[in-house]
């Protein structure tokens, strides 16, 4: 029998049980903006970046699974409007100085803001003081960056089963820690896979930075929606 | 048939490096197509200290200080469609990265208390202007009309959003030409 399907902007789009909308698409290759979202990891909803129009409600993809038939809308003006303001606060509430990052071509925040046109931070900014915490002898924290997608505490504590990242505080006061007052005391590795998920610029190897050329780097070949995953 | 007036545009650096007048200029011999177009008001090309009206104002870095205020003003006063170029003047860029520190602070390590300075004095000449106490994007303190982001913008993303703007068309940047750094 075949799969059932639904329509992504248009496009049939097969699933299997249990698929949310989001890996439906990705496993056709069509590209719908996220952050939050890692394959590898369970979704949680919290970014609102993938939230599509299903059967004309909105509704976050990672989290939504498709019925057949359904008809879904991705890339329309109104959700990609309601993106790129999503990005944009997430560009004023922290410091995003692209210049000097070394994750700057390879960031999916940034790429995903490349490819919604965003081409001003549109709101004021909040300028906020961050201290980093360069404790580690491998590993850099610079909580600057930090967009409270919660991979890394997800990946710390379901895949390393360490626990060393947690976000505390609440609303606007949200923001990550370490389980010690620095990442040294922890037992972070640069093997673990909580090392390794970061979308942005916060978790980041000493001594390898900006070591592949601009105009080489990963979002400088390809837009972020030329590789469906997004990652 | 009559010449159509050419475009009259003034730039000006608030809080940058002057890195984006070099991309400015980075659009090389593209620059003579251009100039049977426009024609420069005020602009550290022609050394013209004040901003009549014109068509469109290009302004480079962010506002650190009373006087970019004041010339930023004057740009929104006189120019039809401002245009912030690179990250300064969008987002503050690297002068905004003292923007968690305060002024006193700065003066004081900068000009006092910094390591192997002896008999140093915070400057206070009337002619200075005075630091804000945070520096911020020009979209904060004036409305602006369209961004060109990058640190600096390539000549080809400049000369996309001039030549968009000089056909009466929305400019956009595709992949490739918006970059933020």
């Amino acid at each position: 029998m075949n799969n059932p399907t639904f329509t992504l902007d248009g496009k049939t789009i097969p699933f299997t049980e249990g698929q949310t909308i989001i890996q439906a698409a990705i496993a056709a290759s069509v590209y719908i903006p996220h952050l939050c979202f890692n394959p590898e990891f369970k979704a949680h909803g919290s970014c609102k970046l993938c939230t599509v129009k299903a059967n004309g409600r909105k509704t976050a993809s990672c989290t939504a699974q498709p019925q057949p038939d359904m008809i879904v809308e991705s890339n329309i003006q109104e959700l990609n409007d309601e993106r790129r303001a999503l990005l944009q606060m997430l560009f004023v509430e922290g410091n995003h100085f692209c210049p000097s990052c070394e994750m700057s071509g390879q960031c999916q925040l940034q790429a995903t803001a490349y490819e919604l046109n965003m081409m001003s931070p549109h709101f004021d900014h909040f300028f906020p003081d961050r201290p980093l915490d360069a404790s580690h002898p491998e590993y850099l924290l610079d909580f600057n960056r930090c967009i409270l997608c919660s991979l890394c505490v997800q990946a710390s504590r379901d895949v390393d089963g360490k626990n060393v990242f947690a976000l505390a505080g609440r609303g606007i006061n949200s923001h990550l820690i370490v389980n010690a007052s620095q990442l040294a005391e922890t037992g972070f590795s640069g093997d673990d896979k909580a090392a390794h998920v970061c979308p942005v610029g916060v978790i980041l190897k000493k001594r390898v930075g900006f070591v592949v050329p601009v105009g080489q780097r990963k979002y400088d070949l390809l837009p972020i929606s030329a590789l469906a995953k997004g990652d | 048939m009559p010449v159509p007036a050419k475009l009259r545009v003034a730039t000006t650096s608030l809080a940058g490096c002057f890195g984006c007048h070099m991309s400015i200029l980075d659009i090389d011999e593209r620059l003579l197509a251009l100039l049977e177009l426009i024609e420069f008001d005020r602009s550290p090309l022609t050394d013209i200290k004040h901003c009549g009206p014109c068509d469109i104002g290009i302004i480079e870095g962010g506002v650190c200080n009373a006087e970019n205020v004041h010339v930023l003003r004057e740009f929104r006063a006189n120019c039809k469609t401002l245009i912030a170029i690179g990250a300064c003047a969008i987002n503050g860029g690297l002068p905004a990265q003292r923007n968690h520190l305060s002024v006193s602070t700065i003066l004081n390590e900068v000009y006092q208390t910094q390591h192997g300075l002896v008999g140093g004095f915070i400057p206070n000449d009337p002619e200075l202007p005075l630091l804000l106490d945070k520096v911020h994007p020009i979209h904060e303190v004036v409305k602006i009309d369209y961004f060109i982001p990058g640190c600096p913008p390539s000549a080809d993303a400049i000369w996309k959003v001039l030549t968009d703007l000089l056909a009466g068309k929305t400019p956009e940047l595709g992949h490739g030409l918006i970059s933020y750094d």
